[in-house]
């Protein structure tokens, strides 16, 4: 089967398209964007409709030779972890699309910009080769310094460049850890499902420790596990709001899917022995994530520390599936789930509320929570759309984060109960954190800076509207994710039951 | 002896001697014909080379040269820097006086960058370093400007010290070995006196670290790439590494490979030291051919990392693969360069991306590909000498790498960031010929990568 190719490389033909035309307008460059990400989510709905996976484990799988030397090879396809990325990576570029409807700047090159980014991320999650993930991985960063380096705010250019030496630096140490899985595999292979089967190093102690430290720490600097999480904020501070969606909706779960595809399946024994550490960090990040948000005085910053303190959780499951004896084969697939669960959620969630910071900006050229009161009473969608997300983020039941930490909860409870417990104190502080700023930005007697607040215009209401129901769905009628990720989970638990 | 195994380097030395007859007959309007003449000879010398490609490696004139894959993969390389080295050319040098002499010794200096990645005699290795360097001290003072004639000086009393060096080591070498062939003396010297093999061989390398810009002989790369003229600069970075980087590794694992010191550790550590000193200075340069001088150095210390790798499976074509990527990247940041011949510093690239939008997006694929971001060429190829590297036990090395690249970003973005930001103030007037040699690189360097399978099979083991 072609289409996951095509699904994949679309959105760059779309973008060299874009570029090589003759002049045309921006109107123009902004419909191709529009029209190509939405027929990128009809095939990722065709796909989630026929998807069957195969004895493999994997749908659409496609294998070329491409450097037989080292055995790295075209390889993708997509099981129950990558399908659901696939979609939300799909839905997201479609809203920013949607919602860059009122952008001036070199839209060109903007649309060009983003569609490329798109193809990138679905690279990744659908690639089944590590020098192939590695290619995905490493062009995710360029595209995303030109997004905020070009068209982010005052201090752009600065956040840009530490956003890529950070980011760069992590993915360097990632190759050198696949490098290692390399060197260590029997034939050589880069391949993911090769390696899968052979546990290259298995039983081989230090060396084993050293590579999978490596490939820890380059997916850690991207998810941002604390203390590696130091770039995200400038950031997401600097980025245009789309390219916040993207980065913080798409980019950050490369991360955490790196664990749950090449990690946990290629270093099983090596994972259980050091599982605990990742239990340690991801707990870490969701207290400190969550109390440094807390702290927050600036909205977009508040939000980018909370997906510190939610990627914890995905951490936190990842990590108490390792711990977890495999008697219990229940309550690991549970936290398995729940993490990458986790990674949708989260995407849809902190997407919606980096699109609405960004329409804060748009109207107020300020991130500033103190500048701004009462703006229910002016722009009721805006209010509803602010209000529903955080309540979302916050894990309110009914929402699809609720589904998510309740798994991971639920899953980790029996294993590490001493973390749970402390990782359950970040619920109630983003709790806390999101009602205090709903109340400061919503509610009271109206004050904006300029004292104008128009509402949400018909794009920006059809960009982030969609993600907010979507959560709710997800909160509602959870079935029809979990019946993609379980699988998953399951088989990615036989290979680390040991 | 088959004639054809010979006939790259005869074509290139026939093209340089008719050439020089021909420019000296011809008028100044028609000396471009010694320009298509190269040219002929590059892609006849290419397809010489493709001839002989799959034949069994050969010894020829009584061993002192071998035609091996590393040679038939420098030829190649080194005609295809030779014919962007051309393109560049065309603009500065079209109807210009001397123009004949120029194609002439930038044939001479590649013939000499050939004869040094396939000498398998230290006599033929000690008269190709010489080959390699003079035309270049010609070509570095060749605009008869006050700051080429500096670079040219520099160059040449930096070049002298390993041109009476490398005879001396040879002399050494001859001395505890008995011979010069390279085959002699990979086991001629087991139980030749350590200190005597070590003085010989350090003194051989020398010339070899002089010639690819490696620490400590690098003094001459800043001053000659920013003195001497931009299509100079992108000429001497290039070709003559590609030969010495290649000499160095045959050196190394062939006649040294069972002596009693540790090459593979001295060229690590070399390789560790020319990186790092190379991305240090490069970091807050603000003029770009000085930036990119420096680039070049720590770039000589990656490829110095596969060469440490020794014999190692993916060692040599791991070399061999970065060395055509690199060739191909580093002409191509000089194209840009060459294509704005009044910007001189990173800042005077302002705007680029309004005005020149596809030179600007040909820097951004060269910089990045100096970088080795995938899919170019220069990231397989450092992913291939990376895990010859690891596979070595040189896992120290290739953190130190890693870390390198990381910082090298730092200044690649410096000089990235005002082409793609700023407005349109400024205008560019660029130069036609090395504008389209930027984007032909550019595109080359992407699609080496992505090609980096069947070409790779090529050198590969």
């Amino acid at each position: 089967m072609k289409v996951l190719t095509a699904v994949v490389f679309l959105p760059l033909v779309a973008a060299v398209v874009l570029l090589v035309a003759p002049r045309t307008g921006d109107r123009f460059a902004h419909v191709v964007w529009m029209a190509t990400s939405a027929v990128e989510l009809l095939l990722v709905v065709v796909l989630w409709i026929g998807y069957r996976p195969g004895p493999s484990g994997f749908d659409h799988e496609v294998h070329h030779r491409w450097i037989p030397t080292v055995d790295a090879g075209y390889h993708v396809g997509v099981d129950g972890f990558s399908l659901p990325l696939v979609a939300l990576t799909t839905v997201l570029f479609l809203s920013c699309a949607i919602y860059s409807a009122r952008e001036t700047r070199r839209v060109r090159s903007y649309a060009a910009l983003f569609l490329f980014l798109e193809t990138v991320c679905l690279g990744v999650f659908v690639a089944l080769d590590l020098v192939l993930f590695f290619v995905f991985f490493d062009l995710s960063i360029v595209g995303m310094y030109f997004v905020i380096a070009g068209w982010g705010h005052r201090d752009a250019a600065r956040a840009a460049l530490k956003f890529f030496l950070y980011t760069f630096l992590g993915s360097l140490v990632l190759l050198l850890g696949f490098i290692g899985l390399y060197l260590a595999s029997t034939p050589h292979t880069f391949d993911v499902v090769a390696l899968t089967g052979q546990e290259p190093l298995a039983g081989k102690g230090a060396v084993g420790a050293l590579v999978l430290a490596a490939l820890a720490l380059g997916l850690a600097i991207k998810t941002p596990v604390v203390p590696f999480h130091t770039w995200l904020p400038p950031a997401h501070t600097e980025a245009p709001a789309a390219g916040s969606a993207i980065l913080a909706g798409i980019l950050l779960k490369m991360g955490t899917y790196g664990f749950v595809r090449i990690v946990m399946p290629t270093l099983p024994g090596t994972w259980r022995d050091y599982a605990p550490v990742f239990v340690v960090l991801g707990v870490v990040s969701v207290v400190y994530g969550a109390l440094v948000a807390l702290a927050q005085r600036d909205f977009k910053r508040m939000i980018a520390y909370t997906s510190v303190n939610h990627m914890g959780y995905v951490v936190l499951g990842v990590g108490a599936a390792g711990v977890i004896a495999s008697t219990d084969e229940q309550a690991r697939d549970l936290a398995v789930t729940g993490a990458v669960t986790q990674m949708v959620s989260h995407g849809l969630i902190t997407a919606a509320l980096f699109l609405l910071a960004g329409v804060l900006h748009e109207r107020g050229s300020t991130y500033r929570m103190a500048d701004y009161r009462g703006l229910a009473a002016r722009a009721p969608r805006f209010a509803v759309l602010t209000a529903t997300a955080s309540f979302a983020s916050l894990g309110l039941p009914g929402f699809s984060g609720f589904i998510a930490e309740f798994q991971v909860f639920t899953g980790a409870l029996g294993g590490v109960p001493v973390a749970t417990g402390v990782a359950l104190l970040g619920i109630l502080i983003t709790a806390a954190l999101f009602l205090r700023a709903v109340q400061g930005l919503l509610l009271g007697p109206f004050a904006a800076p300029g004292g104008r607040f128009p509402d949400l215009t018909t794009p920006e209401l059809a960009a982030t509207a969609p993600l907010v129901v979507l959560s709710a769905v997800i909160g509602v009628f959870p079935r029809f994710l979990l019946d993609v990720v379980e699988p998953a989970a399951r088989a990615l638990n036989t290979v680390l039951g040991g | 002896m088959d004639p054809l195994a010979l006939l790259p380097e005869i074509l290139l030395a026939g093209a340089a001697v008719v050439g020089l007859l021909l420019g000296s007959h011809l008028p100044r309007r028609r000396q471009w014909l010694v320009a298509v003449l190269a040219l002929v000879a590059c892609v006849a010398g290419t397809g010489a080379t493709a001839v002989v490609w799959f034949r069994a490696d050969m010894a020829v004139f009584g061993g002192s040269y071998v035609v091996d894959v590393a040679t038939n993969a420098t030829r190649v390389t080194v005609l295809v820097a030779v014919v962007l080295v051309l393109g560049l050319a065309v603009g500065p040098l079209r109807g210009a006086r001397r123009e004949a002499e120029f194609v002439v010794l930038v044939l001479l200096s590649a013939l000499g960058a050939v004869l040094l990645a396939g000498a398998d005699d230290l006599l033929l290795l000690a008269a190709s370093y010489l080959l390699a360097s003079i035309p270049l001290y010609a070509l570095a003072g060749f605009a008869k400007d006050a700051p080429g004639t500096e670079a040219a000086l520099k160059f040449y009393l930096m070049g002298a010290l390993p041109g009476v060096v490398v005879p001396a080591g040879v002399a050494v070498l001859l001395g505890v070995g008995g011979t010069t062939g390279y085959a002699g003396l990979s086991g001629g010297l087991d139980a030749a006196p350590r200190a005597a093999v070590a003085v010989g061989g350090v003194a051989v390398l020398a010339g070899l670290l002089f010639k690819a810009g490696a620490v400590p002989a690098h003094f001459w790369v800043p001053d000659v790439t920013e003195g001497a003229r931009p299509v100079v600069a992108a000429l001497v970075t290039t070709v003559p590494k590609i030969g010495a980087v290649v000499a160095v590794h045959r050196f190394i694992t062939t006649p040294m490979a069972s002596s009693p010191v540790d090459w593979g550790m001295l060229v690590a550590v070399i390789a560790a030291v020319t990186m790092t000193l190379g991305n240090l200075a490069a970091f807050f340069q603000d003029n770009v051919r000085r930036l990119l001088a420096y680039s070049t150095i720590s770039q000589v210390g990656y490829l110095l990392v596969g060469v440490a790798a020794g014999r190692g499976d993916l060692a040599l074509p791991g070399v061999l693969l970065y060395l055509l990527g690199y060739a191909v990247t580093n002409l191509g940041a000089f194209a840009v360069v060459c294509a704005l011949p009044a910007a001189a510093l990173r800042t005077d690239y302002r705007g680029l991306v309004r005005r020149r939008p596809w030179l600007a997006v040909s820097l951004v694929v060269l910089l990045l590909g100096l970088v080795g971001t995938p899919p170019t060429a220069v990231f397989a190829g450092k992913l291939l000498v990376f895990t010859a590297a690891l596979d070595a036990g040189l896992g120290w090395l290739v953190v130190l790498a890693a870390v390198n690249t990381v910082a090298s970003v730092f200044y690649y973005l410096r000089w990235i960031g005002p082409a793609v930001r700023g407005d349109a103030t400024t205008r560019f007037t660029t130069d036609r010929w090395a504008e389209v040699t930027a984007y032909v690189t550019a595109g080359a360097s992407v699609l080496l990568g992505v090609l980096t399978g069947p070409v790779l099979a090529l050198v590969g083991p």
